[in-house]
């Protein structure tokens, strides 16, 4: 039993392909990292819109402005 | 491996591209300290942080779907041929992940993912302390992972479309790369609109300077170095003519262009050192010495002559490396003044008129010479290499603007300008401050 299909190598490499874990798996993985990028793209700009919401109620003023302006 | 032969040209090959994965990364780590040099105090980390993302969020697009395209649409599909189903290329292929049968497609994927975070990152420092971070790593994602990589099918592929029909000749990337990026930086600067306080009331633009200029130049710096590693990603290291199976006879071994095509390493080293010379000094005196734009110069020097620096003798690169930039200056400026698009960086001058002016410019000096190895291929012209150039620049720029349209439209493409005045650094910043009077506190209240 072993997740990349060798548990040992006496082999001749000339006849090894594919050694990495859970071959026949590769399209549900890919389905996978398809579904975190996208969901990562939501979730980001989620969390943006709630930052930028809290920074135009809550800290937009004349001071902080000019003090934010003065640093250059 | 049959041979020992072919055992050391493979591990060579593997470990060529390797090297050049290493080199061209210092590209990105340039553009990172380029623009937070160019940005001010309270968009830094925004604007690190921004050009940061991209390397994750192109790789793993680029994975997904993106060297799928490149060897999937060599033929339009429609021009040449169908759709290439290319299965090697696709995410699930055995061949993508650890396989004894195959040590070279990982590392020229790599290869090919640091040329994407290239064309995606000349995008970023164009829209920096107004773009919201989400919309950009949106345009991100389409310019790495779909539409370079579109265009590297059809002209920077041994068997693109537009190699065999119009003889397209890009050696280097000036159009591939450069120009492309450079249409997507103009759209989306059109759609976006200029920093807050850069033109004046009358329309006269205003000088933002850059809060490091010395960040700035170490920046550029490593973009030059990380240059040398973009160029021999270029090549096939070497082939023999019996690997190629073109119309090269003999037995001499050869690095190639991608398309094939003889060269050598020395040649384009040369070529590339005296076509940096001339853009910087071409740019020092029209800009009057400016440094922020000598440096550029030398930039847009190299992408200029990067189209036909495979072949070019170094005097023609130096000349072409000269003037093309120095034409791109006054195209800044001019569009600057007239059309009130606020580039931070000069990247669509730099990036995108240098690398269109500089595909055209190979068409004339390499007219008639082969494109390709191959029989029936079309040979380099004036108009074909013409063609070329507008079908890069426009493959960036219309995409892009539609996207950055629709963005615009549902609220996600600009930072709200209260949050731009601020700083959009503010919460990050006030954070930091926060913890250092703290511990400060904390320090003080021991003794």
């Amino acid at each position: 039993m072993s997740t990349i299909g060798y548990s040992n190598w006496a082999v001749d490499l000339k006849d090894v392909n594919a050694i990495y874990p859970f071959q026949g798996w590769e399209v549900a993985m890919v389905l996978a990292a398809v579904a975190f990028w996208l969901i990562w793209h939501i979730v980001q700009i989620w969390q943006e819109n709630r930052e930028y919401k809290e920074d135009r109620t809550e800290h937009y003023n004349a001071s902080n402005v000019g003090n934010s302006v003065d640093r250059y | 491996m049959g041979s020992n032969l072919d055992a050391l040209t493979t591990i060579f090959t593997e470990f060529y591209y390797w090297v050049t994965v290493v080199f061209m990364f210092l590209i990105h780590v340039g553009f990172c300290m380029y623009e937070v040099g160019v940005s001010r105090r309270r968009n830094h980390m925004h604007t690190l942080m921004k050009n940061t993302m991209l390397i994750p969020l192109v790789s793993i697009t680029f994975f997904l779907f993106g060297w799928w395209i490149y060897s999937a649409f060599i033929n339009g599909p429609g021009i040449t041929g169908p759709l290439e189903a290319a299965e090697a290329s696709l995410p699930w292929s055995t061949t993508m992940g650890a396989n004894m049968q195959d040590h070279i497609t990982g590392v020229f994927w790599a290869a090919f993912l640091l040329f994407s975070w290239t064309t995606a990152s000349i995008v970023s420092g164009s829209i920096i302390e107004r773009m919201r971070s989400g919309a950009f790593w949106i345009i991100a994602v389409l310019v790495g992972s779909v539409l370079w990589i579109f265009d590297a099918s059809w002209g920077w592929h041994p068997q693109g479309w537009m190699v065999k029909v119009l003889g397209y000749h890009d050696a280097y990337a000036s159009g591939v790369v450069h120009a492309i990026a450079g249409g997507a930086a103009l759209a989306a600067l059109i759609v976006l609109g200029p920093r807050v306080g850069k033109f004046a009331a009358d329309g006269t633009p205003r000088e933002i300077p850059p809060h490091n200029p010395w960040l700035v130049t170490i920046g550029i710096f490593l973009i030059y170095t990380g240059f040398w590693g973009f160029y021999a990603a270029c090549n096939i290291p070497i082939i023999s003519p019996e690997v190629i199976g073109g119309q090269i006879t003999g037995a001499n071994w050869t690095a190639t262009t991608i398309y094939f095509t003889p060269t050598s390493l020395g040649a384009i080293t040369v070529n590339f050192i005296l076509s940096l010379s001339g853009g910087m000094m071409g740019v020092y005196i029209i800009s009057k010495g400016d440094a922020f734009w000598t440096y550029s110069g030398g930039l847009a020097g190299i992408i200029a002559a990067s189209a036909g620096n495979d072949l070019y003798h170094p005097v023609q690169a130096f000349f072409i490396g000269a003037i093309v930039p120095c034409i791109a200056y006054k195209l800044h400026y001019f569009v600057e003044r007239v059309f009130k698009i606020d580039d931070a960086v000069g990247a669509v001058a730099v990036h995108g008129y240098s690398g269109f002016l500089g595909v055209v410019v190979a068409g004339f000096v390499l007219w008639g010479a082969p494109s390709s190895p191959f029989e029936g291929f079309a040979t380099i012209s004036p108009g074909g290499n013409a063609i070329g150039a507008v079908i890069m620049f426009a493959l960036g720029f219309f995409p892009i603007l539609i996207v950055a349209s629709v963005l615009d439209g549902i609220g996600l493409l600009r930072v709200p300008r209260e949050v731009e005045l601020l700083g959009l650094d503010y919460k990050t910043q006030a954070a930091y401050e926060q913890s250092v009077a703290d511990v400060q506190h904390a320090e003080k209240a021991t003794t």
